[in-house]
């Protein structure tokens, strides 16, 4: 089936929605807006009933695949159940309808909502602030950056550089580069953790901070961040935990008792908030004492016996977000830890180690593990496939999808040739699992017996695979009227 | 186990076991004792979904009833009617729970309606390229700067004074990088006056940002604007307002460079602030220096239409320091609601909503201004919201207008401006009434009088 598009459904003066009609015609539009600010052509916005847009958008939504519909496992991303729960609690309308400069006095619901997620989650993370403003993990990495520019200014010292291990996702030397710093790398042991010997030798006067992944890429916990930690103090640098993997972590360690000074969380991954097809999620970032001046205004605080906004931060970085941060994603992410509590919290972690150990055990005999011994909540392996069929770690992910599971994520980390990594997540039952292993055993087979089978993957799916060497040398990124007819 | 572990004790003991340890705590092995937690966390007690609904029922009362109290607050976030089919698309579990469509053989549904969104904005800004959408309005204008610094080389940005403080101070952020000049063009009569805009363009100035129509809600000179940067070298970066494109010259035939803008209007409530939606179009020229997804048609191997994620080269997770920008994510289900609803309005709709927004602004300030010592400190031709003068400080008098009338009369000076308390900031959408606004300025009336 050709995916159809909504501007090709639309119809000359076919309308979906009705407003209020004006009682009166004054004034006329010509006096409010002068000829030399009109608009001489209208934009070509389809033109489509209620119906006619609900259908195509129901159809659209077909093609997806969705945690709802089955297993997720994309390592680093924590594709895990989101409870519907959280949907009618964020669509209360007096959560909802809030507009952010509405007098605080009217709005204490949601700064005591925040104020107290901030509480809990700093207790969490074993920090002792927070800021609720970054929209994502990749800008609290960023803000995180900014905090540590401002620490180092304010001391009088001039830093250059920060550490980053070669198995880092790529946000990290990105947010690094966007705050002004040098991102200098740091090479992974053969066991799959950050090289002592080498961080040491890179770790100088410049430093101005280090960012480490724990659990790391590989789903290998990072057993010696304390001491890189207490080395990077040394020469006045901080410590910035990459929080992308923290349902491995939450009830059982802190970040800030391993010797972090800033850590993100990603709400949509550890804490359960919907990822909509990439976003919003949520990336707050938690700062030990001495980085509290720099943290981005305002701050939520008790006053008397309601909450307030406090402005007063002289050295702040500023504001990453142009309000309070994605309020309706922390409030989904506060109703999952009130849900789960401290024992619930540290369960979740435990079934997530549970089932990534168990499926890797179930699947090691066919795929190579990338490094040896247990995992924490992921991991990542390799296809055992003879050179000689020509196949890659892409081709199998395409083959699971004929099979109603998504793929791992394809060739991530960097340091691991034809990676797959994966995540279950503590969302999964037992028989899933299985099932999952059954079919990776299966692929395997067929990767020696019929590797065309695999090549051609995937054929159950709405379309087959898309060509986008092709798509990126032609490059059409909107549809035109022109278009229209082309495709019939 | 709890209600979210998708397996028993029972259950957890048979996988140990066949993992072949004895006990969760040989796996745990990994994380060094000295390391782990010594007691557990002190956190609430666990509640029930039925007792998780008490406890949210029960604080949202501490908030006002955003159903019933009528609203004239704006600065960025308008009170736009959202149709009715725009929530029930966007709460459906294809969309919302599924992930960053970078399976596209089964992403296709998110792919298509980021591929439609993309054509969307094009077509609401008159520029050749659009994004998937950034996470809001204010990071939007610091990407958009980025960019421009990149392609420029320069170091030097001119910021219009009427751009929103609350983006402006975002922008400061994103630009508060050694080697980067952040300088203000002064709108001494709600404008910026472009003989002034000339001189102030110098050989390193990398970009100059306008909002359009700017925090006072005025209309800027832009074509005037735009002859000034044109052949400087430098680029014009717009801030747009969505709903006022379907009245206003796009950016697009004005000489912009780039164009964002917030589109939470036309997408979703509110939500005290977020999530919101920015969005980005700008010219072909730009089009690898552009952050975030960007999705192309592509083929499938039955020779079949389909859609992919492209110039993945520009991005983070390909290369790494070297990116165009560290962003990952978009807003990807603010921007399908925001979708649905121009599907929804279509052309006419939104020339309506838009119409009727800016009538009833009209009307709106003629009444409010009637009022004595109401004075407005600009004039000029605007769009939906307009700035007032009080003889008092605005904030209190919005508070006191609130207790007499359950109306919300604007943004206090305050809340944007250090030096500005005693200034309020009107919007008015369609969905206000005539009897609101007679309601509100009988209220005003009686604050002021008192």
């Amino acid at each position: 089936m050709n995916v159809e598009l909504i501007f090709e459904k639309s119809r000359k003066d076919h309308r979906g929605h009705s407003f209020p009609k004006d009682g009166g015609d004054k004034p006329a539009l010509d006096d409010l807006i002068p000829e030399r600010h009109r608009r001489s052509k209208p934009p070509r916005l389809p033109e489509v009933t209620e119906s006619e847009v609900v259908r195509h958008y129901i159809k659209l939504s077909a093609l997806n695949f969705h945690v709802d519909k089955g297993m997720y496992p994309l390592g680093s991303c924590t594709m895990k159940y989101n409870p519907k729960v959280h949907e009618d609690l964020a669509n209360i309308n007096r959560f909802a309808g809030l507009h952010p400069c509405a007098p605080v006095e009217l709005c204490q619901g949601t700064l005591e909502m925040l104020y107290r997620f901030s509480e809990e989650m700093s207790h969490i993370m074993g920090m002792d602030a927070l800021s609720l403003q970054p929209s994502a993990g990749a800008q609290g990495e960023m803000l995180g950056m900014k905090l540590v520019a401002a620490y180092h200014k304010d001391r009088g010292l001039n830093k250059k550089t920060v550490l980053i291990p070669d198995s880092a996702h790529g946000t990290n030397p990105a947010s690094v580069a966007v705050a002004g710093f040098t991102p200098v790398e740091i090479p992974s042991g053969p066991d799959g953790r950050i090289n002592l010997e080498a961080t040491r030798e890179k770790i100088n006067d410049e430093t101005a901070a280090i960012i480490i992944t724990n659990p790391n890429t590989l789903g290998i916990f990072e057993r010696d961040m304390p001491t890189i930690a207490r080395w990077i103090h040394e020469v006045d640098g901080l410590v910035y935990m990459d929080g992308a993997n923290l349902n491995a972590l939450v009830g059982w360690t802190r970040p800030g008792d391993l010797g972090a000074d800033i850590v993100h969380i990603n709400l949509h991954k550890t804490f359960s908030t919907p990822h909509g097809g990439g976003g919003p999620g949520a990336g707050p970032i938690g700062v030990k004492a001495g980085l509290i001046p720099f943290l981005p205004i305002p701050g939520v605080i008790r006053e008397g016996a309601g909450y307030a906004l406090d402005w007063n931060r002289p050295k702040s970085v500023g504001k990453i977000h142009p309000f309070m941060g994605n309020v309706g994603v922390i409030l989904r992410a506060w109703a999952y830890m009130r849900t789960l509590g401290a024992e619930g919290l540290a369960a979740i972690s435990r079934a997530a180690i549970v089932n990534a150990n168990y499926l890797l055990h179930l699947v090691k005999e066919d795929y190579s593990p990338a490094r040896p011994g247990p995992c924490m909540h992921e991991f990542v392996i390799t296809p055992r496939i003879p050179k000689e069929k020509g196949l890659r770690n892409t081709d199998v992910a395409k083959r699971l999808l004929d099979f109603g599971f998504y793929a791992p994520t394809v060739s991530f980390p960097l340091i691991v040739h034809e990676a797959l990594m994966v995540e279950p997540t503590e969302s999964e039952r037992q028989d899933t699992l299985e099932r999952y292993a059954a079919v990776l055993k299966q692929i395997a087979k067929e990767a020696v017996e019929t590797p065309q089978t695999l090549k051609d993957a995937p054929t159950e799916t709405p379309v087959g695979r898309l060509d986008e060497a092709a798509a990126a040398r032609r490059l059409k990124l909107r549809w035109e009227p022109e278009d229209a007819g082309e495709t019939a | 186990m709890n209600h979210c572990v998708g397996h028993t004790q029972k259950e957890e003991e048979v996988m140990l076991s066949r993992i072949g340890v004895a006990s969760f705590e040989d796996l745990l092995e990994q994380i060094p004792k000295d390391q782990r937690l010594k007691k557990t966390l002190d956190l609430p007690f666990p509640l029930s979904e039925s007792e998780l609904k008490g406890l949210f029922n029960k604080l949202s009362r501490k908030n006002y009833d955003a159903a019933v109290v009528p609203s004239f607050l704006g600065a960025g976030y308008y009170d736009h009617d959202h149709p009715a089919a725009v929530g029930h698309m966007i709460q459906r579990s294809e969309f919302a729970t599924a992930y960053t469509p970078y399976q596209a053989e089964v992403s296709q549904g998110t792919l298509a309606s980021i591929f439609e969104f993309q054509t969307a904005i094009c077509e609401l800004t008159g520029l050749d390229v659009a994004n998937a959408s950034l996470y809001d309005g204010g990071s939007a204008c610091g990407e958009a700067l980025w960019m421009a610094l990149g392609e420029t080389r320069r170091n030097k940005i001119l910021v219009s004074e009427g751009l929103n403080p609350c983006w402006r101070r975002v922008v400061e952020t994103y630009l508060g990088t050694p080697g980067v000049v952040l300088e203000t063009l002064p709108s001494l009569k709600g404008r910026v006056d472009p003989a002034e805009l000339k001189s102030a363009i110098t050989s390193d100035v990398a970009a100059v940002l306008v909002q359009h129509p700017n925090v006072y809600g005025l209309l800027e000179e832009t074509g005037a604007l735009g002859e000034v940067v044109q052949g400087t070298g430098a680029h014009l970066v717009a801030s747009v307002d969505p709903v006022s494109l379907a009245l206003l010259e796009p950016p697009g035939s004005w000489g912009a460079t780039t164009a964002i803008g917030e589109g939470q209007s036309l997408a979703i409530s509110p939500s005290y602030g977020g999530p919101a939606i920015g969005f980005m179009a700008t010219r072909s020229s730009m089009m690898r220096r552009m952050p975030g997804r960007i999705v192309a048609e592509a083929t499938d191997t039955r020779g079949q239409r389909g859609f992919v994620l492209t110039l993945q080269t520009r991005e983070q997770h390909i290369r790494r320091a070297k990116a165009t920008s560290n962003i990952c994510t978009n807003s990807n289900l603010v921007a399908l609601a925001m979708l649905i609803s121009l599907s929804l309005m279509g052309p006419v709709g939104l020339r309506e909503m838009a119409e009727l927004s800016l009538r009833k602004a009209w009307r709106a300030r003629e009444r409010l201004l009637k009022i004595p010592g109401v004075t407005a400190p600009f004039a000029g031709p605007f769009f939906r919201e307009f700035l007032l003068e009080l003889p008092r400080d605005a904030e209190e008098v919005v508070l006191e207008i609130y207790r007499r009338e359950g109306i919300l009369a604007g943004v206090p000076g305050a809340r944007l401006w250090k030096d500005h308390p005693n200034r309020l900031l009107v919007a008015v959408t369609e969905k206000r009434t005539d009897d609101e606004v007679e309601q509100y300025a009988a209220a005003l009336e009686g604050v002021l009088a008192s």
